[in-house]
This record gives C-alpha cells, sequence and structure tokens, in this order.
C-alpha cells in the first residue's frame, strides 16, 4: 500500500512534517494548530490519547479528547481534569488552527485513540499507546496511511512476543484449580488491564465473583456504565477474608506485595503484563505466577503496524526507540527516535504495560 | 525434556527457599533415573559441553535473527540464554516432530562430534516449545551453557536432596552428600538408590576432590566488644584468592573457594604439590617473597591455560592458613590451636616450593590489633583474620568461630563523568559510573563503580544523569562535571591502562555529595600519594 494516497501529486507546498511538529519541553508540539498532544505538563491546548497518567495531565487549560477518554479523566481527576474539556467523536474531524485533527480507536483502552493531523499536504499519525489484538473493552486499532507515523515502542524488542491471551488466563486457571485453597492475587493497572482481565475470564467460564481492591472499583464501575460487561466483583475488604481464601483477587501492582495483601490466605502471587515475558523480571518483582498479558503491540504487532500504515517515515517515542528504529531502516522507512522526557517506561503502578 | 524444563521454570519464579526445596524434593521423587540425576548434575554445576559455549549459541542465535536486534535484545534482558530462548523464531513445519528428553539431549552433548554440537541444538530449540511459550528451550540453553543462575545453589540442590532421603534414610543431612559427593559422577544412579534405601552408602572415594570450605564472617564492631581476645588468634588476611590444596592418591587439585577447579591455570603452584594432604590457603602473586598487587594476580585468573610469559612475570605463590588432611588422617575435627600445630610440623618436614606459612599475629588486647591493622597498607594485605582457638574446621559460613576484619577504607572525592545504564533489572537505569579527578583543569578518569548506594539513591542519580547529558555513546551518557561522588576502595595502584596511571581496588560509592561543588573535589595528586610500595 502507497502512504501518500492523499497526495498522489507532488506537492510543491508540502511542508516535511517535522517543520511543523516539534518537541519541545511539554511534549510533542503541533505548531498550526497551537496544541501539544499528551503534554508532561499543564498547558493551553491539549489532545489526549488516552486516560493513563503519564498521558493525561491534570491542569490543561483546555483539553480534546474521545468522550470515553474524558470520562476516564474526569473519574480519575475530578476538577483538576482540565479548564475545557472538548469531545471528540471517533472519526469526526475537527479544524484547530491550521491542522485537522481525527481521533480514530488505537486499541489500547477504553477510549484510546491515535491522532491523525493533517497539514501542508501531509499527514502525521500519533498513535498513542496501541495494539492489535482482540479486546473487549475497546474499539480496535485502525491503521490509517500516513506520511509519518509517530509509534510507541514500549516492547520494541523481538523477545517480546505476548503469547495468546486466553493461554495466559488458562495459566491462572489451571493454578486456581491445583491450589483451590490459596488466593489467587493478580497485580493489574487500574485502567484497562483489570478490565480487560476480567473479560477474558469471563470468556474463558469463570463465572465466580471477582475480588477487587479498593482502588480498582471506580474505574470498573465507570466501564460498567459504558457498556462493558463484568460479571459480579466484590470488594476485597478485610471483612471477607473467609471469602477470600481460595478466590481470584485483582490489585494494584504496587498492593500485591505490601501490608494490604496480609488479609489474603498464603497468596499465589501474579501479575498480568508484557514485562512478564522476561523470566528474571518476574522474579525481581515476587512473582510466582507471570501472566504475559498487554495492552501494548508487541515487536510483531509493532513491525506490521509499520507495514500497515506504509508510511515512508517514523518517528519513535517511549520505550525501546533503538530497535525498531533499525528495523524500521532496514525495511527502507525512514526512521528516528524522539526523545520526549516524562513517558514512564515502567511505572508499574500506573501505565497499562 | 518436559520435566525438567516445568522444574527450570517453576524454580525461577519460587521466591522462598522452602518453596524450592519442595520443588526439588518433588522431582527427585517422581522422576526417573538418569533423568533426575542430570537434572542434579545440571543444577549442581557438575555438567560441562566443551563445544556448546555462550559465544557458540549467540551465533546460532544471529544466523535466525538480526544480530543487531540480538544484540540490544541480550543488552535488555542480561542473560543469554533467556534471550535466545525469548527471540529463538519458532518454525510451524518442524513443530510436529517430538521434543528431545533430557537424557537425549545430554547424551547427544556428549557423544557428537565437534562441529555437530550446534547443528544438534538447532534442531532441539526448533522442536521445543511452541505458542510462545519458551520454557524447553531456556532449560536448553541454560543447561548447556552451564551456569543456571535460577536462585538454586548447588548447596540447596543437594540439601533437598539430603531432605527427600530422610524418608528412607533416617537423619541423613546434606553434609553426609557432601561427603559422598566427590567420589560419584553424574547421573548418580548410587547416590539416589542410598537414599531411597535401595543401596548401601557409596565409598568416600575423595581422592583429591573438594572438600567444602571454612569461611568467615565480617567484624562488627558492636560483636568484637562481646569476643574474649584471648580466646582467639589473629592472622593476616591476604589479598589473593582463597584455594583449597588437594593432593591425594596421585591426584593434584588447586581449587577455588566455590570449588571450582582452577588447576590448569596454575601449573607453577601444582609442580609442587608432591605431597599427600589436603591444605586451605591464599594464592598470591609474589617476586622473592614479597606479594604483588592484586592485579598481577588478576591477570592469571578466570584461564584455561596459562604462557610461559605469565608463568614467568606473574610467579604464583600459595601462603599456608591451615591443613584439612594429613595423608588419610582427616584433621578437620581437630582445634584450631591443634591443626596449626601440625600445619607447621607438615610444613617443616616437607618444606613444598612456593608455598609457606601465613604467620599468626601475637596480641594480648584489641587495641594492639587495632594499630597493626590500620597500619597495615602495605601489598598483599587486606586486613585481619580473627579464629577461634578451639573452633574446628567446619563446612560453611558458621557465625562466631572466624572472624574477617579488613582494615578501613581509603576514600576520596571525585566527579561523576560517564553514566551506563545496568543490565537485567537495572537496565532502565543509567546504575554504572565512572568518576574522575582534577589534574590541572581536567578531569581524569581514576575507576568506575555500580554498588554502594540504595535503591532509592539509584533513582536519583539516574534522574541526574538525564537530566546532565552532555553526549551520548550508545547505552553510555557523558555527564557535566557537576556531581561529586565520594568513593571508597580498598588501596590503589599503578596502572598502564588508565589515563591517570593509577587504578582503584574495590571502588565503590561511599556517599552522594549532592551539596559539594565539583571543583571542591581531589585531585590526582592525592590519590598518587595513595599508592603504597
Amino acid at each position: 500500500m502507497s502512504a501518500a494516497l492523499h497526495h498522489d501529486r507532488p506537492n510543491p507546498d508540502r511542508q516535511n512534517p517535522d517543520r511543523w511538529i516539534k518537541v519541545l519541553p511539554e511534549g510533542l508540539y503541533v505548531e498550526p494548530g497551537g496544541f501539544f498532544i499528551d503534554p508532561v505538563r499543564a498547558v493551553e491546548r491539549a489532545v489526549i490519547t488516552h486516560g493513563h497518567s503519564d498521558h493525561a495531565r491534570p491542569g490543561n487549560r483546555h483539553a480534546l479528547a474521545t468522550p470515553g477518554t474524558l470520562a476516564i479523566m474526569r473519574q480519575r481527576m475530578g476538577e483538576a481534569a482540565g479548564g475545557s474539556l472538548q469531545p471528540l467523536e471517533y472519526g469526526e474531524t475537527l479544524r484547530i488552527g491550521d491542522v485537522t485533527v481525527r481521533l480514530v480507536p488505537a486499541g489500547h483502552v477504553l477510549g484510546s485513540a491515535q491522532v491523525v493531523l493533517e497539514h501542508g499536504g501531509s499527514r502525521v499519525v500519533v498513535s498513542g499507546d496501541y495494539k492489535r489484538r482482540f479486546d473487549r473493552t475497546c474499539a480496535p486499532f485502525e491503521p490509517v496511511p500516513c506520511d509519518v507515523f509517530v509509534t510507541e515502542a514500549t516492547f520494541g524488542l523481538p523477545v517480546f512476543r505476548h503469547p495468546p491471551d486466553l493461554g495466559e488466563v488458562g495459566k491462572l486457571l489451571h493454578s486456581m484449580a491445583l491450589f483451590p485453597e490459596r488466593s489467587h492475587v493478580v497485580g493489574v493497572y487500574a485502567l484497562g488491564k483489570c478490565q480487560r482481565l476480567i473479560t477474558l475470564l469471563r470468556a474463558a467460564g469463570y463465572d465466580r465473583p471477582i475480588y477487587l481492591h479498593g482502588a480498582l472499583e471506580p474505574l470498573c464501575a465507570l466501564y460498567r456504565s459504558l457498556g462493558v460487561e463484568l460479571g459480579e466483583l466484590r470488594p476485597a475488604t478485610v471483612a471477607a477474608k473467609e471469602e477470600l481464601a481460595g478466590a481470584l483477587v485483582l490489585a494494584p501492582p504496587g498492593a500485591i506485595a505490601d501490608r494490604w495483601a496480609r488479609r489474603l490466605a498464603d497468596p499465589v502471587v501474579a501479575m498480568a503484563s508484557g514485562w512478564m515475558r522476561v523470566r528474571q523480571r518476574a522474579r525481581q518483582r515476587g512473582v510466582e505466577l507471570p501472566l504475559v498479558i498487554s495492552d501494548h503491540a508487541d515487536w510483531d504487532e509493532l513491525c506490521r503496524t509499520l507495514d500497515d500504515v506504509g508510511a515512508p517515515e517514523v518517528w519513535v517515542t517511549h520505550g525501546r526507540e533503538e530497535a525498531l528504529v533499525h528495523h524500521a531502516t532496514g525495511r527502507g522507512i525512514r526512521a528516528c527516535a524522539l526523545a520526549l522526557i516524562g513517558f514512564e517506561e515502567e511505572d508499574l503502578e500506573e501505565v497499562g504495560a | 525434556m518436559n520435566r525438567f524444563a516445568a522444574l527450570i521454570d517453576a524454580l525461577v519464579f519460587m521466591p522462598s527457599r522452602n518453596g524450592k526445596i519442595r520443588l526439588l524434593v518433588d522431582h527427585f521423587a517422581s522422576t526417573p533415573d538418569p533423568e533426575r540425576g542430570w537434572a542434579l548434575a545440571a543444577l549442581t554445576g557438575a555438567l560441562s559441553f566443551r563445544e556448546a559455549k555462550p559465544a557458540a549459541i549467540r551465533q546460532l542465535a544471529a544466523t535466525r535473527v538480526d544480530p543487531e536486534l540480538l544484540a540490544l535484545s541480550y543488552d535488555y534482558v542480561g542473560d543469554l540464554a533467556e534471550t535466545v530462548a525469548l527471540i529463538w523464531p519458532e518454525r510451524a513445519e518442524r513443530a510436529n516432530s517430538l521434543p528431545p528428553s533430557l537424557d537425549e539431549v545430554v547424551e547427544g552433548l556428549r557423544t557428537a562430534r565437534r562441529g555437530q554440537v550446534m547443528e544438534l541444538v538447532e534442531g532441539w530449540l526448533d522442536t521445543l516449545g511452541s505458542s510462545g511459550d519458551s520454557s524447553g528451550r531456556f532449560a536448553l540453553l541454560k543447561l548447556i551453557t552451564g551456569a543456571l543462575r535460577i536462585g538454586v545453589s548447588a548447596r540447596l540442590a543437594k540439601t533437598a536432596l539430603a531432605e527427600w532421603g530422610r524418608a528412607a534414610v533416617p537423619d541423613v543431612t546434606v553434609d553426609d552428600v557432601e561427603e559422598v559427593w566427590h567420589g560419584l559422577t553424574p547421573p548418580y544412579a548410587e547416590l539416589f538408590a542410598w537414599l531411597e534405601g535401595a543401596a548401601e552408602r557409596p565409598a568416600v572415594g575423595h581422592g583429591a576432590g573438594f572438600r567444602p570450605m571454612m569461611l568467615s564472617h565480617p567484624l562488627e564492631e558492636e560483636d568484637r566488644a562481646g569476643l574474649d581476645p584471648a580466646a582467639y588468634a589473629a592472622e593476616w588476611k591476604w589479598d589473593g584468592i582463597r584455594v583449597q590444596l588437594a593432593a591425594r592418591d596421585g591426584q593434584r587439585r588447586l581449587y577455588s573457594r566455590t570449588g571450582d577447579d582452577v588447576s590448569g591455570a596454575f601449573p607453577d603452584i601444582v609442580d609442587h604439590m608432591s605431597f599427600d594432604a589436603v591444605l586451605d590457603g591464599e594464592l598470591l602473586v609474589a617476586r622473592d617473597g614479597v606479594v604483588a598487587p592484586f592485579n598481577d594476580l588478576q591477570q592469571r585468573l578466570n584461564r584455561k591455560t596459562v604462557t610461559a610469559a605469565m608463568l614467568r612475570d606473574g610467579p604464583a605463590w600459595v601462603r599456608l592458613y591451615d591443613i584439612l588432611f594429613d595423608g588419610d588422617e582427616d584433621l578437620r575435627g581437630l582445634s584450631f590451636v591443634e591443626r596449626r600445630a601440625r600445619l607447621e610440623r607438615w610444613y617443616d618436614a616437607v618444606r613444598p616450593r612456593r608455598m609457606d606459612l601465613s604467620p599468626l599475629v601475637p596480641f594480648e588486647q584489641w587495641d594492639e590489633l587495632v594499630a597493626l591493622r590500620e597500619g597495615a597498607r602495605e601489598n598483599g594485605i587486606e586486613g585481619l583474620m580473627l579464629k577461634r582457638r578451639d573452633s574446628a574446621y567446619l563446612a560453611g559460613r558458621p557465625k562466631g568461630p572466624w572472624f574477617k576484619w579488613k582494615r578501613g577504607a581509603l576514600t576520596l572525592d571525585t566527579v561523576m563523568m560517564y553514566a551506563q545504564r545496568g543490565h537485567g533489572k537495572r537496565s532502565s537505569f543509567y546504575s554504572d559510573y565512572t568518576f574522575g579527578v582534577w589534574r590541572g583543569e581536567e578531569l581524569v578518569p581514576v575507576g568506575k563503580a555500580y554498588s554502594g548506594f540504595t535503591d532509592a539513591e539509584l533513582v536519583e542519580l539516574d534522574r541526574w544523569v538525564r537530566n546532565h547529558t552532555t553526549r551520548r555513546y550508545g547505552p553510555v551518557r557523558e555527564v557535566e562535571p557537576g556531581l561529586v561522588l565520594e568513593v571508597a576502595f580498598d588501596s590503589v595502584h599503578p596502572s598502564t591502562r588508565h589515563k591517570s596511571g593509577l587504578a582503584m581496588r574495590f571502588p565503590r560509592i561511599h556517599r552522594i555529595r549532592w551539596d559539594k561543588p565539583a571543583h571542591e573535589a581531589d585531585r590526582v595528586e592525592t590519590l598518587a600519594a595513595m599508592v603504597v610500595g
């Protein structure tokens, strides 16, 4: 597929995107539109790709995002979500200054979007975080042909190949059958991973109540109100100690090895994350049952996506940039690493890896 | 291979020691010979395959994966076996052939002709594992590269073996296993038979096998207050490597502290072991009885063989501390004082070349030793050893009988110059620091350190590096000369490798001087004045 479908004839006025998209200390700046994408500090105008805290930060004067992402931001930040919050549905276009903006599903978490920018005869797609595999909790990634593709690279090394989700969920169910008297506590990110794991378990036929750490409840409630079926959920309170023996408990990664977990009877400690692919990583975190379930594209998905969007130029942002730049270069794509700061590659508390 | 792979995977993820022992006991109980014996051999480091070395594995992987991507991945994962296990591309067309058994793998590796081994390995890698399950490949690669590094020591495996054996052989201990161990070879059929109650205890055919060494604890100030000086003997702690010299039944072996056979690298010692005894001592480089800096010994370590030039320039020497066996007589149950008398008598009678006795340091009060220890700055002395006069020679590191009392460290205020990403769990952190001191207006590097700070400090150091980078060279960043690191080190020696002409021994970060301006850091002349000898 040719990348430059939308300008078949050479356009003498075409401005290369590196002239109008800049990396400033606040983040990626779209100059002719006067806005930042996922700025790391509060700015006048921001376009937000999704609700994870390293992408959606509080205090922007104007913030534009999908209705799903705005709902998540309001849930997490309340008043601080932004001065004015402007929704833009997937697929609708909006003119901001001299730029046309469109949001397209990224398949990362509920509401997550790629930002499609058109200006001066060029189309740039900023992927935000994305994945390519099936997820009941959000709309699937749509590849958009473009001149420049700005991609994440969280798992940008060929050692990262996420196995099939149902196989990983099967490992969890198998362990629960093997140790029926022990609680199984799974570390999950509050936004996205938690709800996706629940839907995967339900799809695998697990219909018992699932117990939640308090920090996971509000977003599960929000997902439900937005139409995502999660089945019966119960709070994993100290009062429920008896019930928790043999139960499945979800908690934020930081809580699974912390004092909070003392209420659990001899728990099997599991963690659902793409990082679990590397044994020594899992081991260093004291994880007994690693589940390789990720909301980010693995290496194969990253490479396939470069092919699908067919961009002649790729900018690689947060993650393991070098390897993906090397791969892209080998395929004749102009590629470079974009040194964006503030994206916490391994902040296991919040980032939906 | 499946059982072995499952065992290795389970061990990797089992956080508790008791849990690991449970897994091993279960494996010994439920796996037949010879598979369990090969597993035991792998866990105790008793298997070594000449042809399948890490470099060859890496080369093999590079035929299937872009070498650049392989290198970046290895850099990130920090473990070659794991990297290759994860990155190995699965081929659909071979997936139907049966994966090999552990016995097949071991026999294959042992009998394959030179040049055929990697072909075998390649075929196995293709049949082991599917749909992203890398545990079979991981186990295979761990097995053939030797160093498992999965948090199970040889000692722990033997402990589990003894625990499993107690069901049939009451009261058997890990030391019983250790005693018979060196007469045996993988896959240890007679050992398993004994521990199952199906055969007699194997003979102690020790020969020149390794005997577990006795190790010491560092002496803390608060320990010393409670110790009676009359109950302890003191001797110098020489700055080389602890070794065991075993010459029995016509065999001669030189072992490191952990039981690695280093005989091949030190023929200048082994040639003179024409006696029948097992001795404990410190391996040094010495010229005319004068101990050379540790750096000289370093040139001779980690080598399989040795050149004539190395033998000439860095002649090895052993300073003897202890005697474990005199002929057939096991002296380990005697007290230190009695063994010392036997050692002296033995030495007078035998007078082996290239060896001498480590002298005792007479003292009555601790204060005398404090002064001696601080004064001891010449080459070859690391500090003092304190040994209880009545202590038997015990395997392992019992607390109380032996203490090491290292002399105080030297310190220097240096300036961070470069930072490099760490490996494994530190691979997202800039955790290895090259530091320098002032020579005139310029900084000259004097060493590198990657320890001595807390995890919280590492986070701050990492942030500082990222915010003060002036240049990037691959994984290395050059930083502004703005952060003073107080470095502690044991000694400093002339070196032709470093631009400053000086090299530190055991440098580590002592304190991070966030408060101190870089221009107030030390000068190279200060460091040069610390050189001894």
